[in-house]
């Protein structure tokens, strides 16, 4: 009895206390923001701030190069929900076409699908630089938007799972009663696959909130800038006097990031458990 | 006469609904693959046409071009440590976590947590914070007995930076991991207990033989992401791949070539280079996975 004890406690203190580690930079990080900018370093061993001050987050939100804080946020903003909106609705059209039409071609091109979930991205990027500078589109938000809204593969994989999960004779009875295949999508199984739906629009809000390569290619106002842009230009203006601010203004960056983590967490494990990607 | 209309109409929906992704493939996709070939051939800079070299730009890659093999070399060594450390630390958890308990939740959220926030400018920023002169890592050393790195000035050391940044997000890998680890039945260990195995024996001879396809499937999804790792070494390095090109990887040399000296014909070279070390090595862990990988015969 006693062994079965000590055994509970010390697989506790191990999980635990690896969980501790694990987040430990990031208390670190948020602590040190409400530390004045030349006592970070000195007092890095210690986490509580001596003083507590708040100034930091007062300076970061003043932001830099004459735009404040709130600019940036609101850019990213523009950006997570034309690309989300755009990813989410053209993947879900997709997905019902692979899932659950019969054409020539359906498997060939689910293949090419998976496949170009493997490409190494860097073999694009050049042309599509070209293509984008072409069409007139450099330093303004279309290259980074307009992509998404022809589907996203790991979305598209992600909702072919789950419809494949709906009963086929849904789709049976509602084409017996007349029922034409958009109809069908849009009434019967979109309302369906909200979970799925759901599940990629919290990646989708992710990848474009921390994106950088995007906006550091094709934005060269920093007006258009999105958070992550601003916080390379708090990094490259690093000075000991600005680490306040830049350490505060990335711990506005991750407020959002966290909220929509513990808000749906459990979206995100089934997202990553039934697909077994990241993307 | 009449099925046949209906037929060729269910052939024009289908493709009317898969049509956003096929569009999107070929312009986005398909055609910049192409485009990124013949580029390769060429000597290109945007502001006037390309003109063709032929193979002279692989010939530089290769032979004249130190850069290359040495961003090359910090590249497979992010890879080859980064991806086995991350994937045994994925592995291990996974098994401390693969129990009943109230709090398995609560300790599966905080070591995913990691994963979700790791990709952003803030936390490439963090660890650039943390390594520093004063940082808590060195704290941490002297703590130990041990005597501060200086992480900004040597090679290796800068690297080591990148790996452990890659290692600490574990999480996702260890998800895919805790569903494999579901799917084995309690059964076989019962069967197993029984007859009289331990422990070590359960773990050699049931856990891992079954979780060799998810293994399988981690190692290349996590290979091919490590290779295209690119806002931790812009980051951290200030976009120069620093200290002696320390942290020069890959894509970040790539991006170099291609942005910062418009050389987009030797980067279009770089990429496919990319491209078949990537197909090769994927091609290889599939073809050896024969002798290490265990599928079930029976169901579905």
């Amino acid at each position: 009895m006693a062994g079965k004890r000590l055994r509970w406690a010390a697989y506790h203190l191990l999980a635990a206390g690896g969980a501790f580690l694990m987040v430990y930079p990031v208390i670190w990080l948020f602590m040190s923001s409400f530390k004045p900018s030349e006592l970070i370093f000195v007092t890095a061993g210690t986490l509580i701030p001596d003083p507590w001050i708040w100034d930091n987050y007062v300076t970061g939100w003043k932001g830099i190069g004459g735009l404040h804080f709130g600019i940036f946020i609101k850019n990213s903003l523009v950006l997570v929900v034309l690309a989300t909106i755009g990813a989410v609705l053209s993947s879900a059209l997709v997905a019902f076409g692979f899932a659950r039409l019969k054409f020539k071609g359906n498997k060939f091109w689910f293949a090419v699908m998976m496949l170009t979930l493997m490409l190494p991205f860097e073999v694009t990027l050049v042309p599509q630089y070209i293509l984008f500078s072409q069409l007139g589109w450099l330093n303004s938000i279309k290259p980074i938007v307009v992509p998404a809204y022809f589907g996203a593969p790991f979305f598209i994989f992600l909702m072919i799972q789950f419809i494949r999960s709906i009963p086929a004779e849904l789709d049976e009875a509602a084409t017996i009663d007349g029922c034409g295949k958009f109809r069908l999508f849009w009434r019967i199984i979109v309302p369906l696959i909200m979970p799925a739906m759901a599940t990629a629009s919290i990646f989708s809000f992710y990848w474009r909130w921390e994106d950088l390569l995007g906006p550091l290619l094709y934005l060269n106002r920093p007006s258009l800038y999105p958070v992550s842009m601003a916080l390379k230009m708090y990094l490259d203006a690093e000075t000991i006097s600005n680490w306040g601010a830049m350490f505060a203004m990335s711990v506005v960056s991750l407020i959002p990031v966290l909220i929509v983590f513990f808000l749906f967490q459990r979206q995100i494990v089934e997202g990553i458990s039934t697909t077994g990607l990241k993307g | 006469m009449h099925m046949r209309f209906a037929a060729w109409r269910a052939q024009l929906t289908g493709y009317a609904f898969i049509s956003p992704f096929l569009l999107g493939f070929l312009i986005f996709t398909a055609f910049p693959i192409a485009a990124s070939l013949y580029l390769s051939f060429t000597d290109y800079n945007l502001f006037s046409p390309p003109s063709w070299v032929g193979l002279e730009q692989y010939r530089t890659m290769f032979t004249g071009d130190p850069k290359f093999w040495k961003s090359l070399r910090v590249t497979f060594l992010y890879v080859f440590v980064g991806v086995p450390l991350r994937l045994s630390f994925a592995l291990l958890v996974a098994l401390l976590l693969n129990r009943a308990s109230r709090a398995i939740g609560l300790y599966r959220t905080v070591y995913y947590l990691p994963s979700i926030i790791g990709g952003s400018v803030a936390v490439s920023i963090m660890w650039r914070n943390l390594y520093g002169d004063e940082g808590v890592i060195n704290l941490a050393l002297n703590f130990f007995g041990l005597e501060s790195v200086r992480w900004f000035a040597d090679p290796l050391a800068a690297l080591w930076m990148l790996i452990t940044l890659s290692v600490w997000q574990f999480g996702s890998s260890m998800l895919i991991f805790l569903a494999g680890l579901k799917n084995i039945p309690p059964s076989l260990y019962e069967a197993a207990s029984v007859d009289g195995a331990n422990p070590i024996q359960r773990f050699f001879r049931i856990t891992m033989p079954l979780l060799t396809p998810v293994i399988l499937f981690n190692t290349i999804m996590q290979t091919i992401a490590a290779f295209m790792t690119f806002i931790p070494a812009y980051i951290i390095s200030k976009g120069e791949g620093g200290p002696l090109d320390g942290t020069l990887l890959y894509s970040l040399y790539l991006f170099r070539r291609a942005f910062v000296f418009y050389d987009m014909g030797y980067a279009a070279a770089m990429a496919w280079i990319l491209l078949a070390i990537v197909a090769v090595l994927t091609a290889l862990v599939f073809f050896t996975s024969k002798f290490w990988v265990f599928y079930e015969t029976k169901e579905d």
